[in-house]
């Protein structure tokens, strides 16, 4: 891992002009909250990540945990009106918490753009595909002529691997299949050349062989580009093949993070020991039975005292006395993994891991 | 299509009672211990002109020609992508579609040609598990109805019995049973899928067509119903058609597995086979693309076959072999012949001229030895 989190200063002025050093993204003690009727729903909570440009970071998490919210927010998705951010996200030195929507709409899809899950729901079934690509460019090129527009939405499509783009740029999405929406999509995104690039699951919804392509295009297009990106998504295969760095969220807190190879082959979270077992893999034991993490994601309106995942954790017992139910453990590096951080009270994951969990977490 | 219907439908068992006459025709025929035969299965959906006459111009072959058995007791695993007709094969088995042709035997009776009310007997030996299990449960219905409602269909219980009967399929599939008062909308999406379960469980089924199970559940809750389904067939002795797009968990239930393409099965075996040694082509770039938790571990990346292109459509399938258009091994036979399912080794067949395991080529189409050499 290139950058460490490391506590920004809290005095520091959020206009401050652009830090040569720093990561492209910069996501500081970001917290989400949404007030609804039940109470206050506690989305995203002291969330800290940096991405460079060039790099690729995984989030990984289920449903409820806080990943896509979290990514609304540094693209400014969230709605003012019902949603209370406080923190600081810096986007290529600008901070973007706070930030007028007439610049943030300079900022959004120029600078940074996303990839949504569902193409065929974020695509206009109104308008053609090459339309839709071109608006996302007209929008930051005003003086573009349509003739311009048109071309680069074929250049585009071209570039994403669509056969036939100069015909195919005037089909409906309908008229494309999943896997060339999702290509249309991607297209639409770096129509601008975005710095940074969110991929919001952008292969759950497809299937494998199509997935590998859609993965490979990414991946070919930020070697072009040399963008930073960050992939959202449940499946750690998926973050295996794409991120250099991973960050696991639960219940609306970063909870392990550190570089890819390290997480998955040397985890030091209970969350993310069960998210491995629980996934069977094309060379395991089919004969052995799959450990689930018991219970079920924690509520975001009352979420558990003391660590969120407590109730579902199966190794409280090495923990001293009720801390976990009581105390919150702090995101920390244990000593001689600087760059890897974990949010757990267990004092050496790693024996735990050795003795408990094994076979699983062994590397074949 | 219709014709061969009629014709299949008036030699079978017109009679009332066609639970008794169709286990009679058990003893004759049918391997002991199958439980469900299929066999050629159809199902062609027309594809209607717009305008006033709506006439057809098309057919979506769906399934088109799918021959596999399921043991008693025993699981197969259907695997494929989305449109390669898994889903509808699922479907048919459970009659919710008509089939177009073919015979599905189960326990030597076949169902194709049965009546909606001639099948009455079979739904409670064939249940199915939805995928969704946001849309698969009325939101206006409690629990304790969803679940009841089959008992109550097929006069399982007495009236008076319904409820605790409920409340103790609830216990099985690991909910608490005082919640058969709720309504879907205050479980999880787990709980949901634990409340399909128990309402496929009811009628005591010897088969159950589970169709993506787990695909809409959270990673963590996946296991926990894998579980779940795994104790019950033990328990029960229930036989699965596990249909899902997610080869390792395929893998991980199902010690036998039918890989579809296109409304075919392109590859049949056990599943060490089928996964360590698969000799169709498409097989063996399904099993490529999956992204790998282990390898990345390592540090390495797996080579992948990389399929250019879509699936073509089902109403205007390829000539011949139905993968050619994506396939590295095609030449001139596979867009002539198509090929049949060849037998590689007991028990594993696989639909391919050229089939042979990665890494090893075949140079003469199978069956064409001699006239090559």
């Amino acid at each position: 891992m290139t950058t460490s989190l490391q506590t920004e200063d809290a005095t520091r002025p959020v206009t401050e002009p652009e830090d040569r050093n720093e990561p492209f993204l910069v996501v500081d003690d970001l917290t989400v909250k949404f007030p609804t009727f039940d109470g206050i729903v506690n989305a995203v909570s002291g969330l800290s990540y940096s991405v460079g440009l060039g790099e690729t970071l995984g989030i990984v998490g289920e449903s409820g945990s806080g990943k896509s919210v979290s990514s609304m927010a540094v693209m400014g998705l969230h709605d003012t009106k019902n949603a209370r951010i406080t923190g600081s996200i810096r986007l290529g030195g600008t901070e973007v918490v706070g930030l007028e929507e007439s610049k943030m709409r300079r900022l959004r899809g120029n600078e940074a753009a996303m990839i949504f899950q569902d193409a065929l729901t974020a695509l206009h079934p109104f308008y053609p595909v090459g339309v839709q690509i071109g608006e996302s460019y007209s929008a930051h090129h005003n003086r573009a002529s349509g003739d311009t527009v048109r071309k680069k939405a074929i250049e585009m499509l071209e570039r994403v691997g669509i056969p036939q783009p100069d015909r195919r740029v005037d089909d409906y999405p309908h008229q494309f299949s999943g896997g060339m929406r999702q290509r249309a999509m991607i297209a639409m995104s770096l129509s601008n050349d975005p710095k940074l690039l969110i991929a919001d699951e952008p292969t759950t919804a497809l299937d494998v062989t199509v997935q590998a392509q859609i993965l490979d295009l990414l991946q070919e297009l930020q070697r072009d580009f040399g963008s930073a990106v960050i992939i959202i998504t449940h499946d750690l295969g998926v973050v295996a093949e794409m991120a250099d760095d991973v960050l696991v969220m639960y219940g609306g807190r970063a909870v392990e993070y550190g570089t890819c190879k390290k997480i998955l082959s040397d985890p030091l979270m209970p969350y993310t020991w069960g998210l491995l077992e629980s996934v069977p893999e094309l060379d395991s034991d089919p004969t052995q039975r799959l450990l689930p993490i018991p219970g079920t994601p924690p509520s975001l309106l009352s979420p558990p005292s003391g660590c969120a995942f407590h109730p579902r954790c199966r190794f409280r017992d090495h923990v001293p006395g009720d801390l976990c139910e009581r105390e919150l453990p702090e995101l920390l590096a244990p000593p001689g993994h600087p760059d890897h951080l974990k949010r757990c009270h267990i004092k050496d994951p790693q024996a735990v891991l050795r003795t408990d969990v094994e076979p699983v977490g062994e590397i074949r | 299509m219709s014709a061969t219907r009629a014709v299949t439908g008036s030699t079978a068992v017109t009679s009332d009672d066609v639970q008794e006459s169709g286990r009679a025709e058990t003893n004759g025929a049918g391997t002991p211990e199958a439980l469900l035969e299929v066999k050629d299965l159809v199902k062609h959906f027309p594809v209607k002109s717009s305008g006033l006459f709506r006439r057809t111009i098309g057919q979506v072959q769906a399934v088109d020609g799918v021959t596999f058995t399921v043991n008693r007791g025993a699981s197969l695993g259907l695997v494929g992508e989305s449109g390669c007709g898994k889903s509808t094969t699922g479907r048919l088995i459970t009659k919710l579609h008509e089939p177009t042709s073919g015979q599905m035997l189960f326990e030597g009776a076949d169902l194709a040609p049965l009546s909606g009310r001639q099948m009455l007997p079979y739904r409670r030996e064939v249940q199915i598990i939805f995928q969704d299990p946001y849309s698969s449960l009325n939101p206006r219905h409690t629990v304790g109805t969803i679940v009841g409602t089959p008992l109550r269909v097929h006069n399982m219980v007495p009236k008076n019995q319904m409820i605790p009967r409920v409340q103790e399929l609830l216990e099985f599939v690991g909910l608490n049973p005082e919640h058969y008062n709720r309504y879907p909308n205050e479980f999880s999406g787990g709980q949901r899928q634990r409340i399909g379960i128990a309402r496929a469980l009811a009628l005591q089924p010897k088969l159950m067509v589970a169709d993506e199970p787990v695909s809409a559940l959270d990673v963590s809750i996946q296991a926990q119903v894998i579980n779940l389904m795994q104790d019950l067939q033990k328990e029960f002795g229930i036989a699965f058609l596990f249909i899902a797009h997610d080869l390792a968990v395929v893998r991980h239930f199902c010690p036998e597995i039918a890989v579809m393409y296109l409304g075919k099965i392109v590859e049949i075996g056990p599943r060490e086979t089928i996964y360590k040694q698969p000799h169709h082509p498409y097989t063996q770039a399904l099993l490529s693309a999956v992204p790998d938790i282990a390898q990345a571990k390592l540090g390495g990346r797996h080579e992948r076959i990389m399929l250019q292109g879509d699936v073509p459509s089902p109403v205007n399938p390829p000539s011949g072999c139905r993968f050619r258009t994506r396939c590295w091994k095609a030449q001139d036979i596979c867009a002539k012949e198509e090929p049949p399912l060849f037998q590689i080794a007991p028990g594993h067949q696989a639909a391919c001229h050229f089939a042979a395991p990665l890494g090893e080529e075949r140079t003469t189409p199978i069956g064409h030895e001699r006239v090559g050499a």
